[in-house]
This record gives C-alpha cells, structure tokens and sequence, in this order.
C-alpha cells in the first residue's frame, strides 16, 4: 500500500525538495536496510536470541566472533521465518554468512553457551540486511555520473573495507590482550604459591627428618634395655 | 502541504521502528551491551520496546506505562549516563575515553517475579553511522558532491581515530607483556634465592640438630 503511495507523492510534490527528500527517504527505508554491530555478554547455560525481519531477495549478511570467555567457543544457528536452520555452527569462535533472504518474514540468530557451565562468553555480532543505503538526493537521478562522483564511490568503498577491516583487528587485538592479562595475573598467582610451596616444603622436610631421628631414640633405649 | 509531511514523517517513524533487530527480555531482565569505541566518537542508540500482550497472543505496537532505566559506563567504570526514558527512545552520548562503553536497559517496571515479555527494538549507530546526512545536507545547504565529500571526510576521521585508538591498545597490550616478562624474570631470580637460603638453612639446622642429638 506504501510502495503505490509514494511515487504519487513524488508527483504531487516535485516543487518542493523537502518533500521530495522524505519520499526518498521512504523509498530508502522500504528495503528496509539496517545494520547493527555490537557486543554482548553471554551468560553461562544461557541461549540469547536476536531476531530480524527481512523482506524476500534482500541480502543479509551474519557475522559474529566471540572476544573473551573459555575456550572462545560458542554454538550459532540461524532460522529463517518457517523455523528452517539455514545456518549451523557449533563451538565456533568466528565465522560469517551471507545469505539472500528466500522469504519475508522474521529471520532468527541464536547464540548458545549450554555447553559451558562457568564461563561467560563475550560475543561480538554483526548483522547487516539489505544494502548500505544511499546519500540523500543521491540516488534519485538516473543520469551518468561524473567521473569525480564514481571516484568519490571508490573511496568510499574502500574506507568502508578499511572499517571492517579494522573492527576484525580490534577484535583480534582483544582476544590478544585478554589472553595476556589473564597470562599476566596467572603468572603472579602461579609464582606467590609456589614460593609459598618451596618455603613450606622446607619446613615440613626438617621437621619430619628431626621427627624421624627423635623417634629413633626412644625405640633404640628399647633395645637397650632387653 | 503541511499535513502531508507530518503523516509521511509519521509513516516514516513507523517504519522506521519497525524494521531492524529486536530481542525478547522479560520484565526484570537487564541486557547489556559493549561498545569498544574510540574517543570524541559519538553513539546513538535508538530503541523501542513492546509488551507482551497474552490476550492476542501479540505485542501491543505502543505500551505508554513502559518505561526504560538506560545506563552507559565508560571504560573506567564511571557512569556516562544513567535515565529513565519512554517505552521509545533515542539516546546519544559522546565517548571521552576510548574503551569499552556498556550499555545497559532495564524496565522500571515493579512486577516481583520475572512478569512478562518485553519486546526490544534496538539500533545501535557508532560514529559515522551516527551522522544523518539528509539534515546535515539541508542544513549546509551542500550539494550531491559535496555531500559525498562530506561523508569520505567524516569515515577518513573515523579511521584516524580508530587508529589512534589503536595505538593506545598497542601500548597497554605492550605494558601488560612488558609486565609479565620482568614478573617472571624477578620471580625466578628470587625464588633462586630462596631455594639457595633454604638449602642452606636447612644444612645448618639439621648439622647442629645432629651434633646436639650426638649422631655424628
């Protein structure tokens, strides 16, 4: 009903820009484009469920890499509205999938940790449907672009791939960095007991040899004495 | 003319809220979520919450009585910002510490047990996703290029301030190394030294323990 109403709205309104802006926008929005990055903490035992709706032949594209937590592992499926898994990972640290939606309908992304039942799992995900969408009175004209316009494409592009690129470092980077603070702390617990263990030994050496050797004592004014 | 823009931005907000990732959480659920940015980096979070309606077996499209408790910590565990907001909302910090910020919502609801289910929307922009271009396009008045130039100007920045960031992690990352390596270092000097004193302690004792006792 939306999509009929709009291009009327472009005809009523072509004087105006400001109008023309938001039915661009609007037809912009019918594809219904997002895209959402972020990190969560997964709970022990725990299943947590994303879900996203996605309208028939629009490009979705799944990533997730889990930063912190255990063995770094964790079990992912995703179902498309009809309850069907079109993707499964079990015990995966990292991977990515790129699917065109078959239906419309309610895609769900579920993260399961019922495996491990003391460590939380910190889970980096990305979920993009549909394309990045356009500037604003960008896209409205058909017409050739310029060459300054196609190089201006370029670029962008490619500090789009310099962004991704740099979000997987960083997140490499903190699993580096968390694998070494835990290393750090272990190392200066790991070395206080084991002093502690050398000077205890010690101890308990002597006093059992002096235990051993006054033991002797009594047993041999024993001997003596039959 | 006036009226037409009102109901096509109204449509737009509708549409806008309805698309997008959403997560079930019941009533006295708080969810969180970390977002390791770089400094001077702006966040907006747009969300939207619904409550289960068991009557039709759906969620109510608007649910006035609901209201959000939003809380962003910073890196160093300060609290950047900490509201109650609607049951639909947008909120937008600027980091001043580079790091993980986490943000956290909850319902102020006052049910005891875990009551019912709420039905989040959730948008999480970061940095130049932030920045809408349509009004900064009607603001400046720029045209198609300049817009475009606009947009590569603001990721070029982004990426030197990831890079900055970057470097920042490298030197903590660094220090932490640098850490374990002179720990492990003064460790096994000093344990050397204590497995020596004890040695010889031990000697000691036991040759005077011996010649006290006249067993040697």
């Amino acid at each position: 009903m939306v999509a009929t109403k709009s291009p009327t709205h472009i005809r009523y309104a072509s004087s105006s820009a400001g109008i023309l802006l938001v039915a661009t926008l609007l037809v912009a929005l019918m594809h219904c484009t997002s895209a959402v990055e972020f990190t969560f903490d997964l709970a022990d035992n725990a299943e947590d469920c994303f879900y996203e709706e996605i309208t028939r032949n629009t490009s979705a594209y799944f990533e997730f890499q889990v930063s912190a937590g255990g063995q770094l592992d964790v079990d992912v499926h995703l179902k498309d509205p009809q309850g069907k898994v079109i993707y499964k990972q079990e015990k995966a640290t990292f991977d990515s999938y790129q699917f065109v939606a078959e239906l419309t309908g309610v895609y769900t992304a579920c993260f399961g940790n019922q495996f491990s039942a003391f460590s939380h799992k910190i889970v980096y995900v990305d979920f993009q449907v549909g394309d990045e969408p356009a500037l604003p009175g960008v896209d409205e004209h058909a017409t050739v672009l310029t060459q300054m316009e196609t190089s201006s494409q370029a670029i962008h592009k490619g500090l789009n791939d310099i962004l991704d690129a740099q979000t997987h470092h960083r997140l490499r980077e903190a699993q580096g960095r968390k694998r070494a603070e835990d290393l750090n702390s272990r190392v200066m617990v790991w070395s206080s007991l084991e002093t502690a263990a050398v000077v205890l030994i010690g101890l308990v050496q002597i006093l059992v040899l002096r235990n051993f050797f006054t033991d002797r004592k009594p047993s041999q004014a024993h001997y003596g004495r039959l | 003319m006036r009226d037409q823009i009102l109901s096509l931005a109204l449509l737009l907000c509708v549409l806008h809220s309805a698309c997008g990732l959403y997560f079930h959480i019941s009533e006295t659920e708080r969810k969180c979520f970390i977002e390791e940015v770089p400094d001077e980096t702006t966040v907006i979070v747009n969300y939207k919450v619904e409550l289960y309606d068991p009557r039709s077996n759906g969620f109510m499209p608007s649910s006035p009585g609901i209201g959000m408790h939003v809380e962003v910590r910073d890196s160093d565990d300060k609290v950047v910002l900490s509201r109650v907001y609607s049951s639909q909302g947008r909120i937008s910090f600027t980091s001043h510490t580079p790091g993980e910020h986490i943000i956290c919502m909850y319902s102020n609801s006052t049910a005891w047990f875990s009551g019912a289910q709420l039905r989040v929307h959730l948008d999480i922009q970061v940095g130049e996703h932030a920045i809408d271009y349509a009004n900064v396009a009607q603001k400046e008045k720029l045209t198609e290029l300049q817009l475009r130039i606009r947009q590569l100007l603001d990721q070029v920045e982004q990426i030197t301030k990831e890079q900055n960031y970057q470097r920042y992690r490298e030197e903590r990352f660094r220090h932490t190394s640098e850490s374990t390596n002179s720990r492990v270092l003064w460790w096994s000097l000093a344990q050397t030294v204590v497995l020596v004193c004890m040695g010889f302690w031990q000697m000691r004792h036991l040759k005077s323990f011996f010649e006290a006792k006249k067993l040697v």
